[in-house]
């Protein structure tokens, strides 16, 4: 018989369903992502981290996993997983592993037979909120209590947690197109696929820990620094917006999601938080310089408010779904950043030509 | 980018007649672009030869023609309405050839209209295989190891290089028609012959063998602003080597990772702008193989098809509307997402449910046709259902198809026939693969056999197990009982098939069920998986657990989250529509297009009209059509529930078919109200003995007719009735329903080979009115007076099933006293039975006597076709009488005149499912109809022969091959054909009788008497028309070679001497007048 578990949200919302994870209990926040496919990627993604993922998309587990579909080296990163329905055996010649036992391996606690739709429209019409998944406690009530006053995970630093404790380099692949650029990644729980395809662009990566200082970085002379994804409230990550202030004017830099806030917030603007945050793979964003519309892999819940940075950079991407901010380049320096994930993983490659936009801006630059 | 007013009217050309693979999917999509044209301010002009559709309607259109779709006939309407732009993506495979060669005749270039939405080169590049390979390369992707052959001989020398087996198919055809898998050498001759022939411009691709590789369909959109967003991913659970429109297939795909499926769109994009659709929709095939990810491009459609509509109906994404708004210049950011209403239509749908399509298959129609699924498509329509998980699509998707099964039926076969069900695709493959795990058999064994993914096998595998732990259902505690019965139901079991299983009766399922509250919700479809709110009403049961709130003081409390509950209609009245469920040959797209008026006579009266369907291809199933629409399986379980939520004024069941007529009655049993005629007058019309009673009490007349119990019964009836007979069993045993017999021996063979005889399924026996004049009326009632549609003289005889003769109104040789006999007939049967809606009846007229074959309460097939005729709605005012309006009130004629003279033509499958048997008699077996609209009955009937593709001959010579019965009727016609300057061929035996009254006639020889024989001369194009009839079934045997080739080498022919007769009137006309051009709406 299959163990019980309980997702209670901050609202005192409960869902009952199985357990198809860890024997465990984890509080995150609940937010839903309405990607297809790339469950993998998703619970590696370490811009997860403190959240609780609802897939809305209903069959999860089918083709197993598969290394390198990981897009952390430390495994899934997400604290807790609700699904409609897990598979029990994978089918694919890709393989692996099965999801479930990748979940019992790093102690992720699942909940699957819960109705995910109702979940879904339950965040979206109240926003995201705290929520505790557990397969041990079988009270609603007292789960509840343990989140009711919980504050957010707007106040943690989670960056922290996800960021590598020491450098490392990783060079350009033999068959990039030269010139090489050396690149400083700021690394705020950075995803495996954004480091690929700055590579495959023919960038040497430095991957520094979150809070490596300013200096230190100058000090290395690289030729231009990156700003990578991460989780959380960008406001909370106080030293890096400190950073990347003392570099803006001085380095070119390119930004990603939490990385394209960071340096909103160092610009001297605002962020502000998205009622239910967008995470998923259809998101339509059109270039203003182009027009084109990609449709591209979404996740987040905070923006940058263009309007704050007065006219230090313009707009160059918008959601045309809600007409919220994408990207934005500073008017006077090589400064780029997109809030979207160009790089898919999971998700659309349509926007995967940001990578060589950035290129293509250094060389410029270097003229 | 706005939208171009540089053009203002627009063409857009239908389908033609329902063949198999080309159905109401493209009334649906076609009637979507003109609803969306005409929204833009566009002025539409549409043409198609099939009056069963909503597009030909005159409110669908600007001006509509219901002419043939051949080149003469459209070049004659664009010099009449001199559109600017001709949108040929619509009309399926049959629209896009059509402008095509509109284009190459430089006809388009004459009247300076341009083609929008796919122009000629890139039509060209998906279409013609070679290019289309080149295509492919260009951007790195590779399609199968193939070549193209002009020639015989240039196929078996290629073929050497590949090897077998080799996939064949041939170029510009429909749904594979001609196509086929060479696994021997001879196989390979025969069926490359056949492709050649089969393609219009003798072009035959031979390419490697992918069976057993996945396959999957990708939906793809571009704008002329080049950006492209799929819109639904397919997956095949019949791998390759079964016809995608023959294949049980999957939305969203189920088995491949991110990394995988990103890099089937990134090339279904760089196909898209490679091919160069500059707008619009295209269907691109993939096959994928199962150990190494390799692939291949199979195919694209640079149009709409079935596919696209399925993903419509799949994703809530309405393609047809949508390309046609970005044919006329908009792009994808510029057109909103009607259902959210604020995100715009550049985005791509996400589902959080499982779509599974399962298709509808004919073959006990004909049950000489090997039941076998190919790369040839055989399939005849389909159903699609929508849950929350894969096994609950799959159970609501199995009980939907209307083929007497509730769920995984249990099979009754040996290992050995089951291995081989495994082996070989076939329609019941579904329940053999159940049937093999109930025997232990393993996913791997299965899969083996099989090739289909283990990922939907093992989901089988646990329906199975699921329906062996049922079994033990009454045994159960009472906490357990309810669990494993929300787990089955979540499973999708219907309550039947868990009746079945628990040895109890489907109603003490429902009790029980009400016992523990499982009840489905209803879950919206809204194309973004709920991160939006939706405003389209268009649901899908599923059962979902319910969800708690913790109150404040503490208390948990439950709640059912049922969006179609949550979301309360207007204040207005709500009815129920049922419709036809899948396609089937006897109900197909009329029945759709009968709801579909029904649906909008309600919304006219201020009704809330509330639709439920199974079938994907139609127009009632478009969420812009009800005021909500239900996607659900017609069975009493499913109807019962949405009754449940939507508490209906009441249910109307006369419109769709028989599937919601055998349901009135149960209905009316739990309670609800059925609209318009009552179950009793429709139950008083089908039982035999309470119709007998009717005919009595009215004093009119029906075949004689018996019912037998044994072969000995049987035999004395005979002799009473006196032979020629019609007989039909009520238990089919070797797939042999309905048919005529001529002698004893006849009825003994019949009775010995064919059916059970015995108390429990008696064989129905009647006279049989050889050489009667079958007359159809169509008729409304209120109750008080009666509305009499039309009366149409069909012109085959009685015994060939009404759905497939060809049938005239007004009436051509009926005496104007007949007419009138059967109008007043129509009227009392009408009035006796109180019928209050729609009412057929079908009588035979012999030797001045007219007999009454059968009287169906409800709406028929002849509706839209009379409707078209006389431009009296026929199915509109059934559903106004049904809510209760009087006739009188109405302000239509009671005996509404026909518009100039029209014919109904049918057309046959026979290209796909002979099995080489190709007669027509009492079992329908047509797919479609045509119409032809003139001045006479001769130009119409001509037209009506050219719109169902066997034209009149205007060349080559007469082959006349007739049975003995037809031998002196066939006298006049022979002189007939000489006078018109035919020459003539005949057989030896009909060209000697043909001798002997004077006729001189080339005598050829039969396929066994050597060549040249009549096969070879049909094949060379010496003989261009052909008339044979048949008697006895044996008899049918016999000749059926001489139909086998005239199909194959598409010589149109006649299957009676009355169409032979028919043609010759057509002949004369011809030599007079030409074909006249008006637009309905004049």
């Amino acid at each position: 018989m299959a163990t019980e578990a309980l997702l209670v949200l901050q609202d005192g919302t409960v869902f009952r369903g199985i357990s198809v994870g860890a024997h465990s209990e984890a509080i995150g926040e609940v937010v839903f992502n309405t990607s297809m496919t790339g469950y993998q990627e998703i619970l590696t993604d370490p811009s997860y981290r403190g959240q609780i993922v609802v897939m809305t998309a209903v069959e999860i587990g089918n083709y197993g996993i598969h290394p390198a579909d990981d897009e952390s080296q430390s495994g899934p990163q997400v604290d807790g997983f609700v699904v409609r329905q897990m598979s029990q055996e994978p089918s694919s010649w890709r393989a692996q592993g099965r999801l479930q036992e990748m979940l019992q391996t790093h102690g992720i606690p699942a909940i699957a037979g819960i109705d995910t739709r109702a979940l879904t429209q339950h965040l979206r019409t109240h926003g995201s909120q705290m929520g505790i998944l557990s397969t041990v406690e079988r009270d609603p009530r007292r789960l509840w209590e343990r989140i009711r006053d919980h504050p957010g995970i707007g106040v943690l630093d989670l960056v922290a947690k996800v960021t590598s404790k020491a450098p490392y380099v990783l060079s350009a692949p033999p068959t990039a197109k030269p010139p090489t650029f050396r690149l400083v990644v700021y690394d705020y729980g950075i995803k495996r696929s954004i480091l690929q395809q700055l590579q495959g662009q023919g960038f040497e990566l430095h991957v520094v820990p979150a809070d490596t200082p300013a200096e230190a970085i100058l000090e290395q002379q690289p030729d231009a620094v990156f700003l990578s994804n991460g989780p959380g409230d960008p406001t909370a990550i106080r030293y890096a917006i400190r950073n990347v202030r003392k570099l803006i004017g001085r380095l070119p830099i390119f930004g990603i999601c939490l990385g394209h806030q960071i340096l909103g917030l160092a610009l001297g603007g605002r962020t502000y938080k998205l009622k239910f945050g967008h995470h998923g793979g259809n998101h339509p964003v059109q270039d203003l310089r182009t027009g084109k519309i990609y449709i591209t892999a979404q996740n987040h819940n905070y923006c940058v408010d263009i309007q704050s940075l007065k006219g230090q950079a313009v707009l160059t991407h918008r959601n045309l779904y809600d007409g919220t901010e994408e990207g934005m380049r500073h008017v006077e320096f090589p400064i780029y950043s997109v809030q979207f994930h160009p790089e898919a993983g999971p998700g659309p490659h349509d926007a995967r030509t940001i990578f060589q936009e950035f290129r293509q801006l250094l060389l410029e630059w270097r003229v | 980018m706005p939208k171009r007013t540089d053009i203002q009217k627009v063409l857009i050309i239908g389908s033609g007649p329902i063949v198999i693979g080309q159905a109401c999917e493209f009334d649906y999509s076609g009637t979507q672009a003109c609803k969306a044209l005409r929204e833009e301010g566009y002025s539409v002009i549409l043409v198609n030869s099939n009056p069963a559709t909503i597009m030909t309607d005159p409110e669908t259109a600007d001006r509509v023609y219901i002419e043939p779709l051949t080149v003469e006939s459209l070049e004659a309407i664009l010099r009449q309405e001199r559109p600017d732009a001709l949108l040929p993506t619509m009309g399926g495979q049959t629209a896009l050839n059509l402008a095509v060669s509109l284009a190459e005749n430089g006809i388009l270039d004459r009247y300076g209209v341009e083609l929008i939405g796919a122009g000629l080169e890139a039509i060209r590049r998906a279409e013609d295989r070679e290019l289309f390979k080149q295509a492919m390369e260009n951007i790195g992707l590779q399609v199968p190891h193939s070549f193209v052959v002009n020639s015989l001989e240039e196929g078996r020398t290629r073929a050497r290089e590949i090897g077998l087996p080799l996939i064949l198919r041939p170029a510009f055809t429909l749904g594979g028609t001609g196509g086929g898998i060479a696994r021997t050498w001879e196989e390979l001759d025969a069926l490359l012959d056949q492709a050649l022939r089969a393609s219009p411009v003798h072009q035959v691709l031979l390419e490697e063998s992918l069976i057993g590789w996945k396959e999957y369909e990708l939906e793809v959109m571009r704008d002329r602003a080049d950006n492209v967003v799929i819109i639904c991913s397919i997956e095949n659970l019949d791998p390759m080597g079964v016809h995608t429109g023959d294949s049980i297939t999957v939305a969203p795909q189920m088995t491949l990772s991110d990394e995988e499926y990103q890099r089937m769109r990134d090339a279904a994009i760089a196909i898209i702008r490679e091919i160069g659709v500059d707008t619009g929709g295209s269907n691109i095939q993939f096959a994928v193989h199962p150990e190494t990810g390799d692939l291949r491009v199979i195919e694209m459609n640079p149009r709409v098809s079935r596919s696209s509509a399925l993903a419509s109906k799949a994703t809530g994404f309405p393609i047809a509307k949508i390309a046609a708004k970005l044919a006329v210049g908009y792009t994808l950011d510029e057109i909103p997402n009607d259902i959210t209403r604020e995100t715009p239509a550049s985005f791509e749908p996400v589902l959080d449910y499982v779509v599974v399509k399962i298709p509808r298959f004919a073959f006990e129609k004909f049950p000489y046709a090997p039941r076998v699924l190919t790369t040839q498509m055989k399939s005849v329509g389909e159903v699609m259902a929508i849950g929350r998980s894969f096994q609950e699509a799959l159970g609501k998707a199995l009980r939907a198809l209307e083929t007497g099964i509730a769920g995984f039926e249990d099979l009754d076969v040996d290992s050995q026939t089951l291995r081989q069900m495994l082996k070989i695709a076939n329609p019941e493959r579904l329940l053999a693969i159940a049937q093999a795990f109930r025997k232990g058999w393993t996913v791997e064994e299965v899969h083996r056999l099989t090739h289909i993914d283990p990922w939907f096998l093992r989901n089988i595998q646990e329906i199975v197990r699921m329906e062996e732990a049922l079994k033990n259902l009454r045994h159960l505690s009472f906490s357990e009982q309810g669990a494993l019965l929300f787990q089955a139901k979540r499973a999708g079991l219907s309550d039947k098939r868990i009746a079945t299983l628990t040895g109890m009766q489907e109603e003490d399922i429902r009790a029980l069920r009400k016992s523990y509250a499982i009840h489905p919700v209803y879950k919206a479809v809204d194309t973004c998986a709920a991160e939006f709110e939706a405003y389209t009403p268009y649901f899908y049961s599923a059962y979902d657990r319910p969800i708690e709130r913790i109150t404040a003081d503490g208390e948990i409390q439950r709640h059912w989250t049922c969006e179609a509950r949550a979301r309360p209609l207007s204040q207005k009245e709500r009815v129920v529509i049922l419709g036809a469920g899948p396609n089937r040959i006897g109900q197909g797209i009329e029945f759709d297009y009968c709801c579909v008026h029904a649906v909008w006579a309600l919304k006219e009266q201020g009704y809330a009209a509330i639709m439920i369907n199974s079938n994907p291809e139609t127009v009632s199933t478009d969420y812009d059509v009800a005021d909500r629409l239900y996607f659900e399986p017609i069975t009493l379980e499913d109807v019962l529930e949405v009754l449940e939520v939507e508490r209906p004024l009441g249910v109307l069941v006369q419109f769709g078919g028989q599937t919601p007529l055998r349901l009135a009655l149960a209905l009316q049993n739990h309670g609800v109200r059925i609209l318009g005629t009552p179950p009793e007058a429709i139950d008083r019309a089908e039982d035999r003995e309470k119709f007998a009673q009717l005919l009595a009490k009215l004093g009119l007349h029906s075949p004689s007719s018996g019912t037998a119990r044994s072969v000995q019964e049987a035999l004395e009836v005979g002799r009473r009735l006196g032979y020629p007979l019609m007989v039909r069993p009520s238990y089919v045993l070797g797939g042999r329903a309905m048919e005529i017999v001529e002698t004893e021996e006849e009825l003994q063979s019949y009775i010995r080979e064919a059916v059970r005889v015995s108390p429990e399924h008696p064989v129905l026996i009647d006279k049989y009115l050889d050489h009667a004049i079958e007359v159809d009326v169509d008729a409304v009632c209120d109750g008080q007076e009666v509305l009499i549609g039309g009366v149409m003289e069909h012109i085959e005889e009685a015994g060939v099933h009404s759905g497939d003769s060809a049938c005239v109104v007004p009436p051509q040789t009926l005496p104007r006293a007949i007419v009138e006999e059967i109008k007043a007939q129509t009227r009392s049967l009408a009035l006796e039975l109180g019928v209050v809606g729609l009412l057929n009846v079908q009588f035979a007229i012999k030797d001045g006597d007219i007999y009454i074959l059968e009287v169906n309460p409800r709406a028929s097939r002849t509706v839209p076709f009379l409707s078209k005729a006389t431009g009296i709605p026929l199915a509109k005012i059934a559903t106004d009488v049904a809510m209760g309006k009087r006739l009188r009130d109405l302000d239509v004629p009671l005996e509404p005149t026909v518009w100039r003279v029209a014919v109904k033509e049918v057309v046959f499958p026979f290209d796909r499912l002979s099995g080489g048997d190709l007669a027509i008699g009492p079992e329908m077996r047509s797919t479609g109809e045509v119409m032809g609209i003139d001045e006479d009955f001769g130009r119409a009937y001509a037209k009506a022969r050219l719109a169902a593709g066997s034209p009149i001959p205007t060349h080559g010579k007469v082959f006349i091959s007739v049975c003995d019965r037809d031998k002196p009727d066939v006298v006049p016609l022979a002189r007939e054909f000489l006078a018109l300057g035919f020459e003539l061929v005949a057989t030896r035996g009909t060209a000697a009788y043909l001798q002997r009254h004077g006729i001189s006639a080339q005598v050829i020889k039969k396929l066994r008497e050597g060549s040249p024989h009549a096969v070879d001369l049909i094949r060379d194009g010496t003989i261009g028309f052909v008339v044979n009839t048949v008697d006895s079934r044996k008899a049918r045997r016999d000749a059926y070679w001489i139909r086998e080739a005239a199909v194959r080498y598409g010589v149109p022919y006649t299957k009676t001497l009355q169409s032979a007769w028919a043609v010759i009137t057509a002949l004369r006309t011809l030599q007079k007048h030409a074909f006249t051009y008006q637009a309905l709406t004049q």
